[in-house]
């Protein structure tokens, strides 16, 4: 499956059977992304709480209040209890406030070798034996480095919720990093990248190659991934260092969601984790910027890729120093490109037939809530050859001109909340899918309510607001990446 | 430092199993022959939708045709109907929460979406105009065509497309199935009035299944369908696929990519279909071999060797045969080394037992993400969408997980024995032929083929 947007957030594990079936409408082609790990809390209705239903009711409550305990250890571990009972799972989820956007020069990649160094074992779990204690329980586990932190997750059922609790913290005290297991985890992190990247067409684009077009710094433009040469330097010191500086439990937040008791899954928590001692969080890494003042524009070769594509990067408004206006991004980018009633699936695809696949989104996987700032909104297109670039560009351009200059009509924006919402409540009906957002939105956001809110708040913004996202979406600001296939398939 | 050793004092044992929720299965067959599933379900106030119909080839040498028909279909049934044309279709699904996708495989047709739950009545009423009216326009159709004939061409450019085309034709031969993408040539063929003709005598209520899940109330769900899909009453018969060709031994065949960085390994052979009684032991088997991380498969070729980052096993259903398949992308320079630690693998599991330890993980696995995957409403809906669809009654996931429950060592062995040994399996490796010929024939024959799915066009 070609995935430009990706792109999962490099999982520690491939998730599920490969590829779907054949001539999938849309499985032929790079997969519009969806949002990832959003969440709001499910449950709603099981616990009698408010019921999202209004399709229209922008002032209706959509704030599913779904109770979220937190507490902090003297360790400095941030801990978010999120109950709810209707199913007998629980999600158990750490995250580490560390992301590729931490990598050093001459660590490139290094930030998701360490994620796979979490699995080689830990002080009392000999190596292969995480994996067996989870999946021999009946659960499910994976890990995944992102921009801005690195998670670690299990959905079980619920008789299993000390168990991966103490997986979690034997791990956190002490992981096995040995000479071994880490030139295994080399040599298959590098199957990794040839199987994501180098043996496919498209395999870079645009979240490996639009960055350095679009950015300055050395956090913003590195390869997340990793150079080869990078990660076979790697050491065990290095490991040792990386883990001493940013696996301290005082950056991390341990979010528990399901079905648990909040005070027996408290006295868990703390008899496994207390023990860990507490390490100072390291400073947080600079990956802001200043916004580009200019148009910049690149061009790849692709030899694998059979047709040509495009991606265009605008910086947006910092999504977590302000929301509020960044919130109006969030729904400009649904309103652009999800689904075939968005205005550049209808431009793209259906009017002027430019191209085969359209998707924007926030993030360079595809999660609006869980980046920091520097930030991108991308819209990437596949085209056919004969379709000039510029054209697909300038029509890009047109279409968001219009929100800009004419605003966007109050009943288009209510269809684009409606399916926002339902999207939404997707993520959310699963224990493991909502346990992560709250975890990410306390993370990122510092309030694990925030992922409970952010229908209401999605369903409350303006058309003013759309518009004025729309406004900071300039071509003279733009990064262009253009992808040509220079081989590929005989045609 | 030491390596740890496992001490099980210190790991905390399992609590008690809580009970899952035995979903509320509501199955009536409506007038028109369509088999209507609702569940009510508590959780959140979505309502997800499946409709499946029957959708085989009708006869091995009308398969190529139907495959490119079918692939047009399931985009342009979208492009209009008598009262709305296609962005009015969108934006009355998107006011309701939904967006419609249409996939095919060699069985069947799927609609699927999510809806807000008082959009039920308006997302059922473009359904039935979809399934009873579709307008199949010219323009669109085309502009529609020449999009999946870009797609197809992206889509054989990746590798595993490649191999798994590559095995559907090496194993299936003239049958329908080894159609895993349509020609672009054939697709650049088809005609709206084809498209109305095969929608017209394909898309038919008997066979079809729709099931809904979520928050609804069965009673109110029941009329409200039968109410908007009074209409689609097309009559006619569902096709289903023919039994699926004996396996032939073949020589194992290296589909020649030149320059490829990795090698694609891919194993397929026949496996027990839902109904036969040796499915669980077989699905345990094939677990404790490669269909989880903690499998022999996994610790031989990714955790002790470094071979690959992504292999795995696995049970596949379709209506005329199932299928065990084993999958992993390994480094060029080790193609040869990965199919022998492979071969050895399976072989082993053919010829020796597993571990009570290993029998029970795979157990315990399987009934728990079982019970996981069904934890949501989508994913009910889906699980139910394919047992319905495949005939079978709503009680089968739950004599499922009893006869996975009592399974033991030596059914498991017989199971490895009749559907895991090398000599039974169907080999294909997609790679450099130039670096891994050599290397692969040090095992036996191999057949060195051009990528015909490229140079088709």
């Amino acid at each position: 499956m070609p995935c430009p947007a990706g792109v999962e957030p490099l999982p520690a594990f491939p998730a599920g059977p490969s590829g779907p079936g054949p001539a999938t409408r849309t499985g032929l082609v790079p997969g519009r992304t969806r949002w990832r790990q959003l969440a709001v809390p499910g449950g709603g209705v099981s616990h009698g709480a408010v019921r999202v239903g209004g399709v229209t009711a922008a002032g209706a409550d959509l704030t599913l209040r779904h109770p979220v305990e937190r507490f902090t250890l003297d360790n400095g571990l941030r801990v978010v209890l999120a109950p709810d009972r209707s199913v007998p799972v629980v999600a158990v989820s750490v995250f580490y406030d560390v992301g590729m956007r931490s990598e050093p020069p001459g660590r490139t990649g290094f930030a998701h070798l360490f994620e796979h160094m979490m699995f080689q074992g830990s002080a009392h779990v000999p190596k292969m034996e995480h994996a067996r204690l989870v999946q021999a329980a009946g659960g499910t586990f994976n890990g995944s480095t992102h921009q801005d932190y690195t998670n670690y997750f299990q959905a079980l059922p619920a008789e299993a919720l000390e168990r991966a609790v103490f997986l979690e913290a034997d791990r956190m005290a002490a992981p096995a990093i040995t000479e071994e297991n880490l030139r295994n985890q080399i040599d298959v992190v590098k199957e990794e990248i040839r199987v994501n990247v180098l043996n496919r067409p498209y395999g870079a684009f645009p979240w490996l190659q639009l960055p350095p077009i679009a950015f300055e710094s050395f956090a913003n433009t590195h390869d997340g991934y990793g150079s080869f040469v990078d990660l076979e330097s790697s050491t065990v010191d290095d490991a040792a260092d990386f883990f001493s500086r940013y696996y301290a439990p005082s950056n991390a937040v341990l979010c528990i969601g399901g079905d648990l008791d909040v005070a027996e899954t408290e006295q868990l928590v703390r008899r496994w984790f207390d023990p860990v001692p507490f390490r100072p969080a390291p400073p947080a890494p600079v990956v802001g910027e200043p916004s580009p003042a200019t148009a910049r524009r690149g061009v790849v070769e692709d030899p694998l890729a059979p047709a040509p594509a495009v991606a265009i990067g605008w910086r947006v408004p910092d999504p977590v120093g302000d929301l509020e206006t960044y919130l109006g991004t969030v729904v400009l980018t649904e309103l652009l490109s999800e689904g075939d009633a968005s205005r550049l699936e209808r431009r793209l695809l259906h009017t002027d037939r430019l191209a085969v696949a359209q998707s924007s989104y926030l993030g360079l996987f595809g999660d609006p809530f869980d980046v920091r700032d520097a930030t991108l909104l991308v819209s990437q297109v596949h085209h056919p050859a004969d379709v000039p670039v510029d054209r697909v560009l300038a029509a890009v351009h047109e279409e968001i001109e219009k929100v800009a200059t004419d605003g966007v009509p109050a009943e288009e924006l209510a269809r684009v909340t409606a399916r926002t919402e339902a999207q939404l409540l997707q993520q959310a009906d699963s224990v493991l899918g909502r346990t992560l957002g709250f975890a990410s939105a306390e993370l990122i956001h510092g309030r694990a309510e925030l992922a409970g809110e952010l229908a209401a708040r999605l369903a409350a913004v303006t058309p003013d607001q759309v518009q004025a996202a729309a406004r900071g979406l300039s071509p003279d600001t733009a990064a262009v990446l253009e992808l040509r296939a220079t081989g590929g398939a005989a045609r | 430092m030491s390596a740890p050793v496992l001490d099980l004092s210190l790991i905390p044992p399992l609590g008690e199993p809580r009970p899952a929720p035995v979903p509320e299965v509501h199955s009536s067959t409506l007038p028109s022959g369509l088999q209507l599933v609702v569940v009510p379900r508590p959780g959140v106030p979505l309502v997800e939708l499946r409709l499946r119909v029957p959708f085989a080839a009708s006869a091995p040498r009308q398969a190529a045709a139907h495959a490119a028909r079918t692939s047009v279909l399931s985009g342009a049934v979208l492009l209009g109907t008598a009262a709305h044309d296609q962005l009015e279709i969108a934006q009355l699904l998107q006011a309701n929460g939904g967006e419609l996708s249409v996939s095919a495989d060699a069985d069947r047709l799927l609609l699927s979406t999510t809806m807000l739950p008082d959009g039920l009545g308006a997302v059922l009423g473009v359904l039935a105009e979809l399934l009873a009216a579709p307008t199949y326009p010219a323009g669109p159709v085309d502009a529609e065509r020449s999009r999946v004939v870009e797609r197809v061409h992206i889509a054989r450019s990746q590798p595993g497309v490649i191999a798994r085309s590559a095995l559907a034709a090496r194993r299936y031969g003239a049958h329908p199935y080894a159609q895993q993408l349509p020609a672009p040539e054939l697709v650049a063929a088809v005609t709206p009035a084809a498209l109305r003709k095969l929608h017209r005598e394909r898309v038919l209520p008997a066979g079809s299944t729709l099931v809904l899940v979520g928050d609804l109330d069965p009673a109110t769900a029941q009329d409200v369908v039968a109410t908007a899909l009074a209409g689609w009453t097309a009559e006619g018969k569902a096709v289903s696929a023919d039994p699926v060709p004996a396996v032939v031994p073949q020589p194992l065949q290296l589909v020649h990519r030149p320059g490829a960085v990795q090698s694609n390994l891919r194993l397929g052979g026949p496996a027990p279909g839902r109904t036969d009684p040796q499915l669980p032991a077989l699905r345990l088997a094939s677990m404790v071999f490669g269909g989880y991380f903690s499998s022999r498969l996994v610790e031989n070729i990714r955790e002790r060797r470094g071979y690959t980052y992504s292999p795995r096993s696995g049970v596949e259903h379709l209506m005329a045969g199932s299928s065990f398949t084993v999958d992993a992308d390994v480094a060029t320079a080790v193609t040869g080394p990965a199919l022998l630690e492979t071969w050895y693998e399976l072989g082993r599991m053919a010829l020796t037992p597993v571990s009570e330890a290993e029998l029970d993980s795979a157990r315990r696995y399987l009934l728990g993400t079982l019970a996981l995957g069904t934890a949501t409403h989508a994913g009910l809906a889906s699980t139910l969408s394919a047992l319905f669809g495949a005939g079978l009654p709503a009680d089968w996931l739950a004599d499922h997980q009893r006869a996975l429950a009592t399974v033991g060592i030596d059914e498991v062995t017989e199971a490895s024995r009749q559907w895991l040994s090398p000599a039974g399996l169907t080999a294909v490796v997609v790679g450099d032929a130039d670096q891994a010929a050599d290397q692969l024939r040090a095992l036996g024959p191999v057949e060195v083929t051009a990528p015909a799915l490229e140079s088709g066009a």
